[in-house]
């Protein structure tokens, strides 16, 4: 094992210096650490309660009868804080200790303490009334947390609850890599079917297969409990037989070179492609709006993923692009337009907006590209307001219909053969899937081309890509204008789909949760921000669309917020990262690795990676 | 022209050169024909040049005037307040603390809380003075624990990594405790209980409204402490010593670690106070409120230089002025209509204006020499 340190890990590593002995008896453990764990732990999980997520979230049910969505919320706290508490920083020259029964203890602990917070909570529950400014704090919280019983019986129940959650978290440190392995594929497949549930049962109608859904879930929602542990050994028995063979396949498709890989690449494309092309003919309304929200997003994030992933400029204004595509397409097809109603079909139209877009994407790149990054940022945004205030306006109303939008936009006919309208998911997502496939094509050919390689260039240091004789201030420009006419591509679909356009719809928000999507699947990877857009997007859903978990829809945000954070912390090249992008993020430990190595002579590599913050 | 405040790095001028002197030039135009619009305007509500650029052009009357003045320095000295935030932590770390609005709006609510409490105990209405205090202090404690907590779990971890780094996770913190506001506290505007009538009513002093008097003579006062703080105190000179060069303050024997908790602490009681004068001035609060105030005292910390403390409450009082009165003074004798909505835009457009014309602020900026790139 080299000394790989994790990023963020470097400072809690200082704070918290790991005990020395290599064997431990059950209870000698670092309690200062034990208690911060636990203190975090107690805080998240009154606020989570507080949140009145769990209350939400009791009514969908994982596995019927004994676990709802609203529970697991809260028994995730006390397994993470259980299981965080033996974390051991490996580095070259502190000693790691061996795992043994004091994980156990110490996770039971912690776990218990953390959950403690929830025994306070329902104390404090029964004895006092704030909720005049909490809004959260009612008598259903405290049911729920006392499971029906009197508060006594809440306080011990979550104290033993946590003891046994946070011992199971512990114990995940004791088992094997395969065990564990497999014990994570168990837990996400049972999570995932359950969460998956109404587009299980979308797709299985679709198919014929009512029987199957009929046995596996409960009929008011949730997976029941034999069958969730079918589900479970089943994944088990995968897990261990076959997870070994799919990471065999997948390193052999890495290490293979020149048209091998491409003639792979493209055979998985192809299997994808047809994949996404006969799925939608089986599934109903409700998976394809799913798809087809989840493809206008992919759109959007391959857009964003140009200008933020390979030019590396933060452009929090992105939402501008995809409000004036949506209205240039609305402006230009709907007869309802309040001056001009050229009524174009909307083949036509998007000429315009690829054109109009990318004006105003030159016009508002030209005088924020110099500045500098965060500035840079600020100002974007602010574009972005100030566009939405304008359509906004009453003095545009004349041509934009202020606040009362442009409505009744016809769908958009594509050569007289079909007209593609909100109505019809199905060809509302035929048409998102050709328009992400020429995007996709076009951010992979940009990636490799001269361009995408001054674009990376610019990311890791504009000073020295100017010096490589790289026209700076052009090829950013270009990275604007590019990410702006792939999100107005995302804008015309959009206005055609809903059929009308407000300025509410396009709120800094929506930048926002693009950014997060762009971040979590990986800036720079175009896989990654395709799965990021369907992970995120098809199940927390967009800034207005729902997703699969509808019921979490009014915490999406906050979710999307602490996920943002907790990505740059954790793991800043994102789920799926670009080679390149996470080689530049690690450059420093990787730099340490090989010094480690022995491979680099030299000792200012040490020099360079001694500059952790003083403490 | 006026100098951009950078050095010419090309001799010749490409398209983007050539476009950003049309932009600067259209700006500088745009302003002045409003300027002369309104000033003929004023005097001759008929002349033909005011008729051309506006049919129903009134103009202002002086009390109006004065009023939108006000108005605009009062809201101006909070994004002061908010300003300093900003521009101390951008000094120290060189990184845009995009959450820090959003101490503000802890504020704000903190404040709320608390002086809804006291009004139902009875002693808002008795003896306000005292409670004002009370809120004042309880919401910089507030915000200041935000602040500091901030700092401890999103931003010192990243400490060193690529810059854009810790912009997007403040951004993360921004939206995250913004939508924690909505689950703990609800998704309405909230009231703060109801001022005596001399905080409310026009005073015969130039007829402006107490809370206005009120949050200008307090922007003073503590901007004077604050001054005294940072220029005055050893831990003032060790945050100066830090933000010049923080390698070199550690080396020095300065603990740079617990003077940038200092600066956000100081940044979050400012924004804390910020947060107060603003319900008692506007007397209700939301999520949101936050938000679009931040990004005006960002503009504001920028429009005065960054790094600056004088420069953010110069820098404040511009943005302020420039919004009440921007739209009334330079769009409307343009022929725009519905102006006031325009006021959020007007802010933006300053910071863009700024920016384009003179990037360095008003009086300069204070950075390390790594950090002006």
């Amino acid at each position: 094992m080299t000394a790989v340190m994790p990023p963020g890990t470097a400072t809690a590593a200082a704070a918290a210096p790991v005990p020395p002995a290599p064997t431990r008896p059950v209870l000698a453990r670092d309690w200062r650490r034990l208690a911060r764990m636990a203190a975090v732990g107690a805080v998240a999980q009154i606020f989570i309660a507080l949140s009145n997520m769990p209350v939400r979230l009791d009514e969908r049910v994982v596995v019927k009868p004994v676990l709802s969505l609203g529970y697991l919320t809260l028994l995730i706290v006390p397994f993470a804080a259980g299981h965080r508490v033996g974390h051991q920083i490996k580095r070259e020259g502190t000693p790691v200790h061996a795992a043994g029964a004091h994980e156990v203890a110490g996770g039971a602990a912690c776990g218990a303490l953390a959950a403690g917070g929830l025994s306070l909570l329902a104390v404090l529950l029964a004895n006092f009334d704030l909720r005049e400014p909490l809004v959260n704090w009612s008598p259903m919280l405290a049911e729920l947390l006392a499971f029906g019983n009197s508060t006594s019986f809440a306080v011990v129940i979550w104290l033993l609850i946590g003891a046994a959650v946070g011992a199971s978290g512990g114990l995940m440190r004791l088992l094997g890599p395969r065990t564990r392995r497999a014990a994570v594929t168990i837990a996400i497949t049972v999570a995932g079917v359950a969460v998956m549930e109404p587009l299980v049962v979308d797709l299985a109608e679709g198919m014929g297969l009512e029987a199957l859904t009929d046995r596996l879930y409960a009929r008011r929602g949730g997976l029941e409990w034999v069958s969730a542990l079918v589900l479970a050994a089943v994944a088990g028995i995968l897990a261990v037989l076959g997870r070994g063979r799919l990471r065999e396949a997948r390193n052999r498709i890495a290490v293979q070179e020149g048209a091998k890989r491409t003639r792979t690449n493209f055979g998985l494309i192809l299997l994808t492609g047809a994949a996404l092309v006969i799925l939608p003919l089986f599934a109903g309304k409700l998976t394809n709006e799913l798809l087809a929200n989840v493809g206008l997003f992919v759109l959007l994030a391959l857009g964003l993923n140009i200008v933020v992933g390979l030019a590396g400029i933060l452009d929090l204004g992105y939402v501008a692009f995809f409000a004036v595509g949506s209205y240039t397409a609305a402006v230009l097809t709907a007869a309802t337009s309040p001056r001009i109603h050229p009524e174009m079909p909307w083949l036509v139209a998007l000429i315009f907006v690829v054109v109009i877009t990318g004006l105003v994407g030159l016009f508002i790149g030209a005088p924020v590209i110099r500045m500098r990054g965060d500035y840079l940022a600020i100002v974007t945004l602010g574009f972005g307001e100030i566009i939405r205030l304008l359509f906004l306006s009453d003095w545009l109303s004349g041509t934009f219909g202020g606040s009362q939008g442009i409505t009744k936009i016809p769908g958009a006919g594509i050569f007289g053969l079909t007209s593609v309208a909100g109505t019809d998911p199905r060809r509302v997502f035929y048409l998102v899937l050709a328009f992400c496939a020429i995007a996709i094509y076009v951010s992979w050919r940009l990636e490799r081309s001269r361009l995408g390689r001054a674009w990376m260039a610019v990311r890791e240091d504009e000073t020295v890509a100017e010096a490589m004789g790289i026209n700076t201030v052009n090829v950013k420009l270009l990275a604007f204008v590019v990410g702006a006419i792939l999100g107005s591509f995302s804008g015309a679909i959009f206005s055609a789909k809903v059929g009308s356009v407000f300025p509410n719809s396009f709120l800094i928000l929506v930048s926002i949760v693009i950014l997060v999507v762009v971040i979590f699947g990986g800036m720079g990877s175009i896989v990654g921000v395709i799965a990021g857009s369907a992970v995120l997007i098809g199940v927390l859903g967009g800034p207005k669309q729902p997703g699969l978990l509808a019921e979490f829809s009014e915490f999406k945000l906050l979710i999307y917020g602490a996920l943002l954070i907790w990505m740059m912390l954790a793991r800043p090249e994102g789920l799926i990262p670009s080679v390149r992008r996470s080689r530049e993020l690690h450059q420093e430990e990787m730099a340490q690795d090989a010094w480690l190595k022995g491979q680099v002579e030299d000792d200012t590599a040490n020099g360079d990676t001694a500059t952790a913050p003083a403490t | 022209m006026l100098r951009t405040g950078r050095p010419r790095r090309r001799t010749s001028r490409t398209g983007v050169d050539w476009f950003l002197t049309f932009l600067r030039v259209a700006l500088l135009t745009l302003v002045i024909v409003g300027l002369l619009a309104f000033i003929w305007q004023e005097i001759d509500t008929d002349n033909p040049f005011a008729r051309w650029a506006n049919p129903d052009a009134t103009g202002l009357t002086g009390a109006q005037f004065r009023g939108l003045i006000v108005s605009g320095v009062a809201q101006g000295c909070m994004y002061g307040l908010i300003a300093l935030g900003y521009s101390m932590v951008y000094g120290v770390l060189g990184f845009i603390n995009f959450a820090h609005g959003e101490v503000f709006m802890v504020g704000a609510m903190t404040g709320m809380i608390t002086s809804n409490k006291l009004a139902d105990a009875g002693l808002w209405e008795s003896n306000f003075i005292g409670s004002l205090v009370f809120i004042v202090v309880v919401s910089m404690i507030v915000c200041t624990l935000t602040a500091v907590v901030m700092e401890r779990v999103a931003y010192r971890p990243l400490r060193g990594s690529p810059r854009l780094i810790p912009l997007i996770t403040s951004i993360g913190v921004s939206f995250f405790i913004q939508n924690a506001s909505i689950v703990l506290l609800g998704p309405a505007a909230k009231a703060y209980p109801d001022v005596p009538d001399w905080v409310k009513d026009k005073h015969t002093f130039m007829q402006i409204e107490g809370a206005r008097i009120l949050v200008v003579v307090v922007a003073a006062v503590s901007m004077a402490v604050l001054w005294y703080l940072v220029e005055h105190t050893k831990g003032g000179k060790a945050m100066r010593a830090v933000a010049e060069d923080a390698e070199i303050a550690a080396l020095m024997g300065i603990n740079v670690n617990r003077t940038i908790v200092r600066v956000f602490a100081v940044g979050g009681a400012m924004a804390g106070l910020a947060g107060i004068l603003w319900g008692i001035l506007f007397r209700s609060v939301i999520h949101t409120t936050g938000f679009l105030p931040g990004i005006k005292a960002f503009s504001a910390a920028v429009v005065g230089g960054i790094g600056h403390l004088g420069g953010a409450m110069a820098g404040g009082i511009t943005i302020g002025v420039a919004e009440s009165v921007g739209p009334l003074l330079i769009l409307e004798p343009l022929g725009v209509s519905g102006v006031s909505q325009l006021r959020d835009a007007v802010a933006f457009a300053v910071l863009i204006g700024v920016l384009l014309l003179r990037p360095a602020g008003i009086f300069g900026e204070r950075l390390p020499a790594e950090d002006r790139t």
